[in-house]
């Protein structure tokens, strides 16, 4: 029985990383490397074993074995052989399965790194890591077990159970027939890829808060974690921007409502860890080149393990469902017993060596580097309090007044906005800040003014060449119109930011390029490889920069309109006209009732610009699925939604239209914030081959002693 | 000047955490909305006439009228209870639906809605409404969310039948 195979791997899996924990704990306590070394085993096993416990399941899923309950649920025979594969993750039990074995896959690739200088981290990796693996694998044996089967009993009723049952017997194939079948939103490219991108991210931030919790215990508390995690976190930071980027393209493309983000809590919820984690990454470097910041970040780092986990709570566990569509569970409990205890421990360890995390220097000036970053810090965290405090108002209010007060996007546009417009100012100014400090020196001499004075007035100095492009945006777009006083400060702070950003990599590569003869492009790839993480850093800024482009686009000159028209007849948007053409019915291959309707688009002077094709499928299951037909420019989007067309009278058809401008840099700007991740994160050779050259030197000495 | 260089970093701080905590508080004031069922919505009489609520219930299927010109929907929903454990103790979302819309002693509300008819629109769906209360006890909804117990069990984000 392949069921029972995979139940039996998972609590085998399970059972050994009990096994790891313990010895980790006597490898430690009773300082024996045997112990250690067979904790560390018996992680790296982990992978493999839930390499097995899933493949056991996906051949469940690719052989339509409906007697068990999670396969019959998540799909039908109608389904394609890829959407089988990834109905892994489109369940409840299946997904903690999923998340379970890419977390086993980050544990298992940090015990292969070479450990010699970092003994002392190794059993408290293991443990944090085995830790969190047990949970979601107890998850899975104790309430939701991806593996159970269908039993009917004795007066004929069919029942789901892990274990046969008193008096029951198992379920044959035809008496099941055939599977529900995948929710046709989630049959998606975008929806394939969003959730492992998302859980890629939540399981790797496990790895750098097992360090952090390593360098507690063990007193280690320099910053030897954070340069052994700097690639572990931009890693998981890039896989969770990713999965949130496709996330909102995945509801921009089949959602059908001419949005990405509805600041859904299940949203908010893979929001919050990536606030923090941003927050972490941008303060270690304070901690790594200050040594300042030492407190804050252990903070960080367990903040953002907490989320991480609260984020797979929300999502998983129902506790906000009398208003949102998400499973019921048994879990919540569970879930929140491991935040508490977990939370409670790092806390108490970070408290126990407080003193030992004094900071090695103190900040001078409101405008140093220290002092930005800080400032960043701040922000990050006042946007994780507003969108912590929108999630949980309902539970709170209910407690405190016996009536539910919800809030709504407004809320989270109104009170996160000017922080996310200060964050956008402050990433403009960040590159400034670097110069600052050496511009300082020189007009320290020159002058006797006051340090704060001195710190402003060298970034005004640096600033006002960048600016001028800057305003003359503003008064471009205020020429062209634009009176609304948030788009004009938005737009010129997107601005701002990247002609500095600009200027700043100019200015680097004509300076080298002076001095070491070099072509000016040769100079510019030398420089950003010589720096990596500074390039790689103000790349991700302007990959932001168009994002947020983007999105005030979408936010704040979305215009929509929507119509019944008959064929033939016209609707205008934004100087855009719609013709609609016709409409047609057809079967598609899949077994899916298709209705797609033919809209020409015209252009102002009348020019046929192209064809629009919204579609409304019905799947077999009688399932619907709205697909809107979208013209997507550099400029801006058109994007038709053929509404209901269930109850539409025969002659009329009806449309609901929406003009989306700038949109699409939203998506661009997500590659260029990829390829800035990726220069950042690029394995440095230089640094990694020091200590293999040192073990080389050494060995070729063994010989001749 | 060089007095402790701490005072100014605290001031400024506290500065920024009074801004975030006044983002916060008044964004909530100006953007509350109360969660209600039938029962209480109608309890509170004119006192909720013109706040943002946000209501659920089950739709009524012979009482929906759509007007596909003029894009008006309107339909009534009969009270169903707002408390997870109680709909679990009576059988599920499913059932208690299906109770609540066969139940001829239940609370009703009219409901006026502009928009398209969501697909979801049906009879025994929960309707989950965004809007106000008008003078004329009908319920304005800026915003309706469907969904069918019966058929989804997988999770859905709200967003799916959203209509604006």
């Amino acid at each position: 029985m392949f069921a029972d195979f995979g139940f039996g791997v998972l609590v085998i899996t399970f059972l050994l990383s009990l096994y790891g924990i313990s010895a980790a704990l006597i490898g430690h306590f009773k300082k024996k490397q045997a112990w250690v070394e067979s904790a560390r085993l018996s992680m790296l096993l982990t992978f493999p074993l839930l390499t097995l416990g899933a493949l056991t399941l996906i051949y469940l899923l690719v052989t339509n074995d409906f007697t068990v309950k999670f396969v019959y649920d998540v799909i039908s025979f109608d389904m394609p052989l890829y959407l089988k594969i990834t109905a892994l993750w489109g369940g409840q039990s299946g997904s903690l399965l999923f998340w379970s074995w890419l977390m086993a896959a980050f544990a298992t690739a940090v015990t292969l790194r070479k450990w010699d200088r970092d003994r002392e981290f190794l059993p408290w990796v293991v443990i944090v890591s085995c830790v969190t693996i047990a949970f979601f694998l107890g998850l899975n044996i104790f309430f939701e077990n991806p593996f159970a089967h269908f039993w009917v009993s004795v007066s004929g009723e069919i029942f789901p159970a892990t274990f046969q049952p008193a008096n029951a017997r198992l379920v044959t194939l035809d008496e099941i027939g055939n599977g529900t079948g995948l929710n046709p939103l989630l049959r998606h490219p975008g929806m394939i890829i969003h959730p492992p991108m998302l859980y890629l991210g939540f399981v790797a931030f496990v790895i750098p808060f097992a360090f952090a919790l390593a360098a507690l215990v063990t007193g280690r508390t320099d910053d030897r974690w954070i340069r052994l995690t700097r690639r572990w976190t931009l890693i998981a930071w890039l896989f969770l921007s990713l999965g949130l980027v496709l996330g909102g393209r995945w509801a921009y493309d089949v959602l059908g409502w001419g949005g990405y983000w509805g600041w859904d809590p299940v949203e908010i919820a893979a929001f919050m860890p990536w606030l923090t984690g941003t927050a972490f990454l941008h303060s270690v470097m304070i901690q790594e080149k200050r040594g300042m910041l030492k407190h804050w970040n252990m903070i960080l780092i367990i903040l953002t393990y907490a989320l991480v986990i609260f984020g797979t709570f929300l999502t998983r566990s129902g506790v906000l469902s009398s208003v949102h569509a998400f499973a019921q569970s048994a879990i919540g409990p569970s879930f929140f017993i491991f935040i508490g205890v977990t939370f409670v421990i790092s806390v108490a360890l970070l408290i126990y060596r407080w003193a030992e995390l004094k900071s090695e220097g103190q900040m001078q000036s409101m405008f140093s580097r220290e002092a930005l970053f800080l400032l960043n810090n701040l922000l990050f965290m006042g946007i994780l309090v507003v969108c912590f405090w929108g999630v949980i108002s309902p539970l709170i209010s209910e407690l405190l007044t016996n009536q539910k007060v919800t809030v709504g996007p407004p809320y989270y546009e109104r009170a996160a906005g000017p922080l996310f417009g200060a964050l956008l100012l402050l990433m403009g100014i960040a590159p400034l800040s670097a110069w600052g400090h050496t511009t300082l020196k020189n007009l320290a001499a020159q002058s006797n003014l006051q340090l704060e004075k001195r710190y402003a007035l060298a970034i005004a100095r640096l600033l006002w060449k960048p600016a001028v492009p800057a305003l003359l945006v503003l008064i471009g777009l205020f020429a062209s119109g634009i009176r609304d006083i948030y788009a004009l400060i938005g737009l010129t702070l997107a601005a701002l930011t990247t002609s500095i950003t600009a200027y700043e990599f100019w200015r680097a590569a004509r300076a080298r390029s002076r001095a070491q003869q070099e072509n000016f492009f040769v100079a510019l790839w030398r420089l950003a490889g010589r720096n990596r993480r500074r390039y790689g850093g103000y790349t991700i800024h302007l990959g932001v920069v168009l994002m947020a482009l983007g999105i005030i686009g979408i936010e704040m000159f979305q215009t929509q309109t929507q119509k019944s028209m008959a064929v033939g007849e016209n609707i205008q948007i934004s100087g855009y006209t719609l013709r609609y053409d016709s409409l047609a019915q057809f079967p598609s291959e899949d077994g899916r009732q298709v209705t797609r309707a033919v809209l020409s688009v015209f252009d102002k002077n009348g020019a046929l610009l192209g064809e629009l094709h919204p579609r409304y499928d019905v799947y077999p299951s009688g399932e619907p699925m709205t697909i809107p037909g979208v013209r997507s420019t550099l400029a801006d989007d058109l994007y038709v939604v053929l509404v209901n067309w269930e109850g539409v009278s025969e002659q009329t058809t009806p449309f609901k239209i929406y003009h989306n401008p700038l949109v699409n840099w939203l998506w661009l700007g997500a590659f260029v914030f990829i390829f800035g991740t990726l220069i950042a994160a690029w394995p440095d050779e230089e640094r990694e081959t020091i200590p293999a050259q040192a073990r080389s030197t050494q060995a070729a000495f063994q010989p001749g002693d | 000047m060089s007095q402790s260089p701490r005072i100014k970093f605290i001031l400024g701080g506290l500065l920024i955490l009074g801004a975030v905590i006044y983002l916060i508080a008044s964004s909530t004031q100006a953007n509350a909305q109360y969660f209600m069922t039938v029962d209480e919505l109608q309890a509170k009489g004119a006192s909720i006439v013109g706040k943002n609520v946000r209501i659920s219930g089950a739709v009524l299927g012979d009482s929906i009228q759509y007007n596909p010109q003029s894009l008006t929907l309107q339909f009534t929903v009969a009270h169903v209870s707002g408390d997870n454990a109680e709909i679990e103790k009576n059988g599920g979302l499913a059932e208690v639906l299906h109770q609540a819309v066969v139940d001829t002693n239940r609370a009703h509300l009219q409901v006026v809605y502009n928009g398209p008819k969501p697909d979801l629109m049906r009879n025994e769906a929960q309707a989950i409404m965004t809007g106000k209360m008008g003078e004329d006890g009908i319920f304005y909804a800026d915003e309706l969310l469907l969904k069918c117990p019966t058929r989804y069990e997988q999770a859905v984000p709200e967003q799916s039948q959203q209509g604006n």
